[in-house]
C-alpha cells in the first residue's frame, strides 16, 4: 500500500488545512505525533475531524447524527440476530425554567451534570447521545426486557439527587422524563419509527406528572418456566441405550 | 391443479428456514413437482442471497403495483420458482389490511398454477408471520437442537395450535449431530405440548410429527458460502439425503 500512495505525497503539500487545523486546536484535540502532511500525520488529523463531528461539544456525548447509525447499526442486529435492544428517549423536566430564571450558562451547566449522571448510570458499551436541546437518548444493545425499567431508573434516580452548582450560592435540582421502546426482534425496522415509539412513552411520561419512566408494553414470554423446565428436563437423548 | 401450500417458520431465526426452503424446493423439484417459493420474510429477505439470485422485481413491486405477479416470478436454479420479497420493505410486523389482502391475494392467484407453493415466512411469531402461515394448508416448524432454537419453536408450535387451531405441525430438526436426535427432540417438544396444550380448549388433538432431519454436515457451510444448493451441489452427502426423504415424505 505503501509504495503506491508515496508518489501522491507531494501533492498534499497543497492541501488547504488552516480551518481544519484551527478547528482542532480550539476544540482541545490532540494533534497527531508525526511529520506534517506525512500519511500517518493528515490519517490523525482526519480521525480526529471525524471524533469531532461525532460528538456533542458542550457535553462530549455522542450528537444525534452519530447516534442515527449507533441505531441504524442496533436494528440490523436485532433484525438479523433477534438481539433484544431498547432505546430511551430523555428530556430534563422544565428546562425552560433554568433557562429562564437563570441564564443560559445555568442551563449549560445543567445539560453537562444531567449528561455526566445519565452517562454513569448505564454500562460502557451503552450509547448515550445529546440529540437536541435538553434532550438525550441512550440505545443500550442486548438489554433483557426486565432490565429496562431497572436501568430508566437508575437514570432518573441519578439525576434527581444532583445538586448542581451554576453560580455561587445557587444550587439547582432538575429532574428528568424517559420514555423507552424496544425495538421489534426479526422485524427490519428504521431509526425513525423506532424513535417515534420511544417517543410516544417519553411524551406519556410528561402527561403523567414528568419525573418518571414509561415503558412501550412488551408481549410477555409465550413459554413459561414451567414450560421451560419441562422441555429441558431431560437430555434429549432418550433414544440411545 | 391446485397446489399444496406449506409454510415454513420457526420462531428463531438463523436456523436455516430459508436453507430448507430452498432445497426443499429443489427436492420436490427433482421428484416432477412444479413447485414456487414465496418469501414471505418481507423485510429481512434472504432467499435472493441463499439462491445468488439478483431480483429487479419482487413482492414489494407486485403490492405496489409497480408490475405483474408474472413478471415477479422467476425461475430459479434447482428448477422450481421464487417470488422474492426484497430487502427494502420496512416494519412489516404490523399486519395492516393490505398487507393481509395483498398476501392472501398473491397466494390465491399462484395456487392453481404450482402442484407446491413453499411460504418462506420470517423469524418470530409476529403477526405478519402468523398471517403468512394462516395462509398454508400445511406449516413445517425449523429447529435446531440449540435450548433458544427449540424454546422458540415451541412457542411457535404453540400458538398455532392455540390461535390457528391447528391439529398437525410437522417438525424438521436441522443441524443434528447424530440420527435418531430428531425423533428425541420431537418427543420432548411433544410431552411439553400434551400437558401444556392438548390439555386446554382449542388445543385437543393436537399433534407434532417429525417429518425430516437434516445431519451437521460440512457440505451445507461450503454450499450456503458458496450460494449455491446443497441438492446440486452435494447430492449424495448426508443432510442432501435428509431433505430427499423430507421431500418423500411430503410426497407419501
Amino acid at each position: 500500500m505503501t509504495p503506491a500512495t508515496a508518489p501522491l505525497l507531494p501533492a498534499l503539500r497543497e492541501l488547504k488545512l488552516d480551518d481544519a487545523l484551527a478547528l482542532l486546536e480550539q476544540a482541545g484535540a490532540l494533534l497527531p505525533d508525526a511529520e506534517p502532511y506525512s500519511v500517518r500525520w493528515l490519517q490523525g488529523i482526519i480521525d480526529a475531524l471525524a471524533d469531532l463531528s461525532a460528538r456533542d461539544p458542550m457535553t462530549g456525548l455522542v450528537n444525534r447524527r452519530s447516534f442515527e447509525m449507533a441505531l441504524e447499526r442496533e436494528i440490523d442486529r436485532v433484525a438479523r440476530a433477534g438481539d433484544v435492544a431498547l432505546l430511551l428517549l430523555l428530556d430534563i423536566d422544565h428546562f425552560k425554567r433554568v433557562n429562564d430564571s437563570h441564564g443560559h450558562a445555568a442551563g449549560d451547566g445543567v445539560i453537562k451534570a444531567v449528561a455526566e449522571a445519565i452517562q454513569q448510570a448505564v454500562r460502557p458499551m451503552d450509547t448515550v447521545a445529546r440529540t437536541g436541546g435538553e434532550e438525550f437518548a441512550v440505545v443500550l444493545p442486548n438489554c433483557p426486557s426486565s432490565f429496562g425499567p431497572t436501568v430508566a431508573e437508575r437514570i432518573r434516580a441519578n439525576v434527581a439527587a444532583l445538586s448542581i452548582a451554576v453560580s455561587p450560592g445557587v444550587i439547582l435540582g432538575v429532574t428528568v422524563s424517559l420514555g423507552g421502546a424496544y425495538a421489534p426482534q426479526w422485524v427490519r425496522s428504521s431509526p425513525l419509527l423506532w424513535m417515534e415509539r420511544a417517543d410516544r412513552q417519553l411524551y406519556r411520561a410528561k402527561a403523567e406528572g414528568r419525573n418518571r419512566a414509561c415503558f412501550e408494553p412488551q408481549v410477555e414470554s409465550l413459554v413459561s418456566a414451567d414450560e421451560k423446565s419441562l422441555l429441558f428436563a431431560q437430555p434429549m437423548d432418550e433414544d440411545s441405550p | 391443479m391446485t397446489a399444496r401450500t406449506l409454510a415454513v417458520t420457526s420462531g428463531k431465526g438463523g436456523v436455516g428456514k430459508t436453507f430448507i426452503t430452498a432445497n426443499l424446493a429443489c427436492a420436490l423439484a427433482a421428484r416432477g413437482q412444479k413447485v414456487l417459493v414465496l418469501d414471505a420474510d418481507l423485510g429481512l429477505a434472504n432467499l435472493d442471497v441463499v439462491l445468488n439470485l439478483h431480483p429487479k422485481l419482487t413482492l414489494h413491486d407486485v403490492f405496489t403495483e409497480k408490475c405483474t405477479l408474472e413478471q415477479a416470478i422467476v425461475p430459479a436454479p434447482g428448477g422450481f420458482f421464487v417470488l422474492l420479497a426484497g430487502s427494502g420493505m420496512v416494519e412489516y410486523s404490523r399486519l395492516t389490511p393490505e398487507v393481509r389482502e395483498n398476501l392472501l391475494r398473491i397466494i390465491e392467484q399462484v395456487k392453481p398454477r404450482y402442484d407446491w407453493v413453499l411460504i418462506d415466512t420470517g423469524a418470530g411469531i409476529s403477526d405478519v408471520v402468523l398471517y403468512s402461515v394462516s395462509l398454508a394448508q400445511d406449516v413445517l416448524v425449523v429447529a435446531t437442537p440449540e435450548p433458544t432454537s427449540l424454546t422458540d419453536a415451541y412457542a411457535t408450535i404453540k400458538v398455532l395450535a392455540m390461535q390457528q387451531e391447528r391439529r398437525q405441525v410437522g417438525l424438521v430438526l436441522n443441524q443434528a449431530s447424530r440420527t435418531g436426535e430428531g425423533r428425541g427432540i420431537c418427543t420432548q417438544l411433544g410431552n411439553v405440548l400434551a400437558r401444556f396444550v392438548s390439555a386446554r380448549p382449542g388445543g385437543q388433538n393436537f399433534r407434532l410429527e417429525l417429518w425430516g432431519e437434516v445431519a451437521a454436515d460440512a457440505t451445507v457451510r461450503q454450499a450456503v458460502l458458496k450460494r449455491q444448493l446443497l441438492m446440486e451441489q452435494f447430492p449424495g452427502c448426508e443432510a442432501a439425503q435428509g431433505l430427499k426423504a423430507l421431500a418423500g415424505k411430503l410426497l407419501a
